[in-house]
This record gives C-alpha cells, sequence and structure tokens, in this order.
C-alpha cells in the first residue's frame, strides 16, 4: 500500500468501498433506503439509543464474550497462540445477535410494527425471531425452501419464538432467493416494515451499519488481547460468507498495520471443482442484491449456485467492503474445503470441549494453517463465530451415522 | 429524432395514448418470443418492453419470475436478447423497442460495449430496474453516446426533489410504477395513480408511462384517462405461461387481450 488509509472513513457518504458497494435497488425501495440512512445517521451517535444497545448486549446477549486462550490447540499446531474469540458463548450461539438488537432498537424508534429477515441456516432468522419476540414485534423469515429442509431445528426454533417462516420457492430455493423475496415483501409493505438484513451486503447503508454493529467483537478483542498480553495481536482469522463476522472482528484493527488479516472462504468440494461458495477467491465483480461486489457468476452475468457444507456461508456474494480490502490487499482472503472444515469440526471438539459451528470451522481450519508458519510468542485471534449444534445432524450424516 | 419519440409526437398529434406490452424475451423459448413480438404490433402495441431475463428478479413477482426462469432454462441470454432485436427489425422499422431488466447482465457485458450492440441491433431503450439516478451516470453516458434512451423507474414513494432529478435524467418516457409491490399485484387504485401522474407530470418534460396492476381493458382505459402510456406486463406474461404449448392459442389470445385494451384506451381518449 502507497498512502496511509484511513479505515474509519469508509464508506463514502453513498456508501462506497471504492468501486464496491453504493445502492442498487429499484426507485419503489428507494425512499426507505434513504428513511433508514438517515434515521441511522442520527441514532448512531445518540446516548440513549447506545445506552439501550449497551445494556441489552449486557444483560440479554451476555457480552463482553471471553476471549479465550485454546492452550492445547495452541500446542497440537505448534506455533502462534491460538485465542478464539467466543461469540459461540452469546444468546442465541453466535454473532448474528449483535446486529438483530441492534437493527430491532432502529426498528421501534422509526416506529416499524413488522420486521423481516432473511435466513440461511436459520442463525440470523433465530437471532431475529428472539428479539422480536422481546419488543414485541410481528416477524416474518424468508427461508429458502431447500434450507427449511435442511435447517428443520432452527425453522422450528423461529416458530417456538412466535415468528412465521416463509418457504421460498424461487430460483434455487437458497439463502439469495430469500434476500429476493425478503427486498419483494419490503417494497410491498414499506410503510410498517423494517428489514433487517443479516450481513454486511445489501445496499447502503446496510453494509456500513451491520458493520457498526458487529465491531463490538472487535473492539472488545483488541481490549482483551491488550489487557492479557499487554499488546496487539499478531494476526487474525474469521470466516467469510457475507463476512459480518469477520468485518465485526476486523474493523477495529484496520488502522493497526502490524496486524495482519485473513477472511476464509468456503472452497466447499475444492475450488477447481466450481462447486463452492467463494467468489472473492474464484468470482468477479458485479451487481447483486443492492451492492456491486465479488459474485459468483457466469460469463453472462446470471448468479450462479453455491456449495459449501456450511449453510451460513453458501451465498453467491459478499460484503462490499471485503471486496474492497481484498483489492488493496489489506485483508488476505483464502478458501477452507469442506472436507478441511470437517477435521477442524471435530478436532476443536476433542481437542478444548467446545463445538463449532461449521462456517467457524472454516476460520479454525485456516488458523491451523497459518499457527505453525508463525512464532510461539505470537498471537493469533480466531473468531469462533457461532456454535455447532445446529451442525450436529449435518456433521452426523457425512460421517454416516444416524441420530 | 430517435424511434420512441417520434412515436410519442405521433400519438400526441392523432390524441392517443401510447400501449405498452411488456414480454419477457425466450419464454418459453426464442422463436415464440419473436412471433409474439409481430402479435403484439399487430394488435395495438405503440413501443415493446422487452425483458432480458436474470437469476434474480428481485422486483418482480412470481408470474415474471417464472418467466425468467422458463427463459433461461431455455439458454436466452443478453446476446440472444439482442440478436431477436435485430431479427424484429428486419421485419419492423418503427415500433420502438425498449430492453427491460437488471445490471448484472449488461455489467457482465461491458456498457460500452452494450450500448453499441444494443443499438446496432435496432434497440431505442433501455431501462434497468436495479439502477437508480445515484449510480446510473456511467450506464446512461454510455447509453446516449449510441443514442439510446435511459428510461427510469418513478414510485408512488419518490419525493418530489427524486422526481425532479429523475426527470431532468430521463430520456424517451419515465415508467411510473403505480403501486408499493413487486409485478404481477393487484391493487390499482386509479384516483390515487391519477392524482400523482399529474404531480408527476407538472414536473417533468418527457411522457410518463403507468405500470403495475394493469390487466385488463378497463384497467387499461382508466390508466389511459390521466398518463401518457399504458404499460401492461404479466397479464400477458401469465397468459404465456398457461398456453405456451399451444402457440396459435397464445398468439391469438395475447392478440386479442392486446386488442381489447387498445380499443378501450382510444375510446376514452376520442
Amino acid at each position: 500500500m502507497g498512502d496511509v488509509i484511513d479505515f474509519s472513513r469508509f464508506p463514502d457518504a453513498d456508501g462506497h468501498f471504492g468501486p464496491y458497494g453504493g445502492l442498487f435497488v429499484a426507485e419503489t425501495l428507494m425512499a426507505a433506503l434513504e428513511e433508514l440512512r438517515d434515521a441511522y445517521a442520527r441514532f448512531r451517535d445518540d446516548p440513549d439509543f447506545l445506552a439501550e444497545l449497551d445494556r441489552d448486549l449486557s444483560h440479554y446477549v451476555g457480552r463482553p464474550s471471553p476471549l479465550y486462550h485454546a492452550e492445547r490447540l495452541s500446542r497440537n499446531w505448534g506455533g502462534a497462540q491460538i485465542l478464539l474469540k467466543r461469540e459461540d458463548l452469546n444468546h442465541t450461539g453466535a454473532h448474528k445477535v449483535n446486529n438483530t438488537i441492534g437493527q430491532a432498537l432502529l426498528a421501534k424508534r422509526l416506529g416499524k410494527t413488522r420486521i423481516i429477515a432473511e435466513t440461511g441456516a436459520g442463525q440470523h432468522g433465530v437471532a431475529t425471531a428472539t428479539i422480536a419476540a422481546r419488543l414485541g414485534l410481528e416477524c416474518v423469515v424468508y427461508m429458502g425452501a431447500e434450507d427449511v429442509k435442511r435447517q428443520s431445528p432452527n425453522v422450528y426454533r423461529m416458530k417456538l419464538l412466535g415468528a412465521s417462516v416463509v418457504p421460498v420457492q424461487s430460483g434455487s430455493k437458497t439463502l439469495k432467493d430469500a434476500l429476493n423475496e425478503a427486498l419483494r415483501d419490503w417494497v410491498t409493505n414499506v410503510d410498517d416494515t423494517f428489514y433487517v438484513i443479516g450481513t454486511v451486503a445489501g445496499p447502503h447503508p446496510y453494509p456500513m451499519m451491520v458493520r457498526d454493529f458487529q465491531c463490538i467483537i472487535g473492539r472488545e478483542a483488541r481490549e482483551q488481547v491488550l489487557a492479557g498480553f499487554g499488546r496487539l495481536p499478531d494476526a487474525l482469522v474469521a470466516c467469510v460468507g457475507g463476512g459480518s463476522n469477520a468485518i465485526g472482528l476486523f474493523h477495529p484493527f484496520l488502522n493497526d498495520a502490524s496486524v495482519a488479516m485473513y477472511g476464509v472462504e468456503a472452497a466447499g468440494d475444492g475450488l477447481d471443482t466450481g462447486r463452492h461458495s467463494a467468489p472473492l477467491n474464484a468470482g468477479r465483480p458485479g451487481v447483486l442484491h443492492g451492492n456491486r461486489t465479488y459474485l459468483m457468476e457466469d460469463e453472462n452475468g446470471q448468479i450462479i449456485e453455491t456449495h459449501s457444507v456450511s449453510a451460513g456461508l453458501d451465498y453467491p456474494g459478499v460484503g462490499p467492503e471485503h471486496a474492497w480490502l481484498k483489492d488493496i490487499g489489506r485483508v488476505r482472503y483464502g478458501a477452507i474445503t469442506d472436507d478441511e472444515a470437517l477435521a477442524a469440526f471435530h478436532e476443536l471438539c476433542r481437542t478444548e470441549g467446545i463445538i463449532p459451528a461449521l462456517e467457524s470451522s472454516h476460520a479454525l481450519a485456516y488458523a491451523k494453517k497459518l499457527a505453525p508458519t508463525l512464532a510461539a510468542d505470537q498471537l493469533l485471534v480466531v473468531n469462533l463465530s457461532g456454535r455447532g449444534d445446529k451442525d450436529i445432524f449435518t456433521v452426523a450424516a457425512r460421517d454416516g451415522i444416524t441420530i | 429524432m430517435n424511434r420512441i419519440q417520434t412515436r410519442f409526437d405521433a400519438l400526441r398529434t392523432a390524441g392517443r395514448r401510447a400501449l405498452i406490452p411488456y414480454i419477457t424475451a425466450g419464454d418459453p423459448d426464442i422463436g415464440t418470443t419473436e412471433t409474439l413480438l409481430h402479435t403484439l404490433v399487430a394488435s395495438g402495441a405503440d413501443i415493446i418492453e422487452l425483458g432480458v431475463p436474470f437469476s434474480d428478479p428481485m422486483a418482480d413477482g412470481p408470474v415474471i419470475q417464472r418467466a425468467c426462469e422458463r427463459a433461461l432454462a431455455a439458454g436466452t441470454r443478453l446476446r440472444d436478447v439482442l440478436a431477436l432485436v435485430r431479427r424484429f427489425r428486419e421485419r419492423d422499422a418503427d415500433t420502438p423497442v425498449v430492453l427491460m431488466g437488471y445490471l448484472n447482465p449488461v455489467e457482465a457485458m461491458g456498457y460500452a460495449a452494450f450500448a453499441e450492440a444494443a443499438a446496432q441491433a435496432g434497440v431505442d431503450g433501455v431501462l434497468t430496474v436495479d439502477l437508480p439516478p445515484e449510480e446510473a451516470h456511467e450506464l446512461t453516458q454510455a447509453l446516449l453516446a449510441s443514442d439510446l434512451d435511459p428510461i427510469f423507474l418513478l414510485a408512488p414513494t419518490s419525493t418530489e426533489a427524486r422526481i425532479r432529478r429523475i426527470g431532468a435524467l430521463a430520456r424517451g418516457y419515465l415508467y411510473y410504477v403505480s403501486l408499493k409491490g413487486v409485478t404481477g399485484s393487484a391493487r390499482l387504485n386509479t384516483g390515487e395513480v391519477a392524482e400523482k401522474v399529474a404531480r408527476i407530470k407538472a414536473l417533468v418534460d418527457v411522457p410518463v408511462g403507468v405500470g403495475f396492476g394493469i390487466r385488463d381493458a378497463d384497467s387499461a382505459a382508466a390508466v389511459a384517462r390521466v398518463a401518457d402510456a399504458v404499460v401492461v406486463g404479466s397479464a400477458l406474461v401469465s397468459r404465456i405461461e398457461a398456453l405456451a404449448g399451444d402457440p396459435q392459442q397464445l398468439n391469438a389470445e395475447i392478440g386479442a387481450l392486446l386488442g381489447a385494451m387498445r380499443t378501450a384506451m382510444d375510446a376514452v381518449t376520442a
């Protein structure tokens, strides 16, 4: 990099991170997005809003989440000290709730009575249904019909929490189609409805707003490493689907040039098979779901189906800030196959007594490769973005076990 | 002067409103679409909006989503749509054709390459659904350089400032989306539309068309009283879906529906 970039100044006023991001939606949604942009600008520094958010994050979510020094794992891997940021210990079991609480509190202040969400694996849907129940808001979650079949425990959780789950039958019947359908609902019910997007993608201001809500991860990790070790970490690793847990961890460190960062995409069956979900590694820039970013698309600009054992990474796009961080070289993006992720899943279970989400297992598998290249006194923070209870059926099926 | 403006000038002189049918190119196959284009013209179409299929049509309802899926399954891509327009032009030199679709296939081809190819094929205007004026500068420049009209949407929620801004960018006509929702919704409130279109027309210099929720002769006539153009899409596309296996019946029914709209519209503006 030539000039020093102040990463806190991005995106620009129109939501651009370099050539990425922006606002690519039909005119029918522009008024709603302008309302959201203005509301967020008003509340993002509002002491009352932030105090309410902090209270909920402390007493409802259980923050701060621990930064756990995984000593056995560190010894086994032979190299850097592995520090796990335990987002899996949050209420609802993943980092998603950091964002849904922020957006739901915003919805309440805007006088919206109904919130909608898209979900892939169901984690964001559960986190949205959770806060909707607590705030007394009507909640509708759109979920691809294929994912409804694959993730039945989370479908039932959402229903227990009082949400309606709508199976989406169009397109590939997965997360991207759920997002399309949620956008259609929003266009139709824009007066009373707030759309809670679950990742750092979509039209401005979502990539910025969701990032801001998830930055609690990196701010805490920064304080925790400084308090525990008296210095900054050497490297950060996080999985990237849409990329909200990764940007949440990375962003508060972006201006610290000494901290290396690695985002990990899902290589599925392998990048060379074409059956993967790794747009930053093997896609190209295009426009989908309101923003310009790297996409999985064919040569005609049609979006192609993705594959990953982890439903939460099974998405053809990625947050626009990641696209930019890749291009300027601030963050390196690698990819981990299904098999590598599953091996890391089992290893964490047996070595540390922690069952990680399959999404987070991608970050662990990458860290396992990275750790031996670092010295034993170096610090490597891995974002354990979610717990793996939801994935035990998938893992058992792949291991040929009936439970 | 391009075909769209020529057509609106002629209609104004004749005291008529434009009838603009929409169909998705390649639904269910490109040959069927080619025949239908001529049926549309013979039945009273003034301008044709030709949908470019996209895998993720976020602003469309189920009817046009399924049309996109059928067209993509048949292998229809942007370059096939341009080839279709070129063949249409060999037999029809006058009827304006507007491509309507989403940005990503255009991005994949490249703005300049797309604009040149579209102009050469005989396209007259381009409506990119997910491209608001905030992001439209580069594509708009490319279109204008090839003498193509950038067509923009207006919505019930568009503020006066936005209407002015979009009106200043627009060429050809503006497409007012008559209701909050996706294509194929059926809640047309003609009183509300009349009021809003009158407000828009006071703020812009280009003709104003109205679409979404127009499905028969009565609704077409009601809109013709207040707008410069009437756009009908899902009502046609759902007939294509129902009659895909019977081309003769399909062309007969599409022709009959459009013809009835034409007659009803001309009756209220006569």
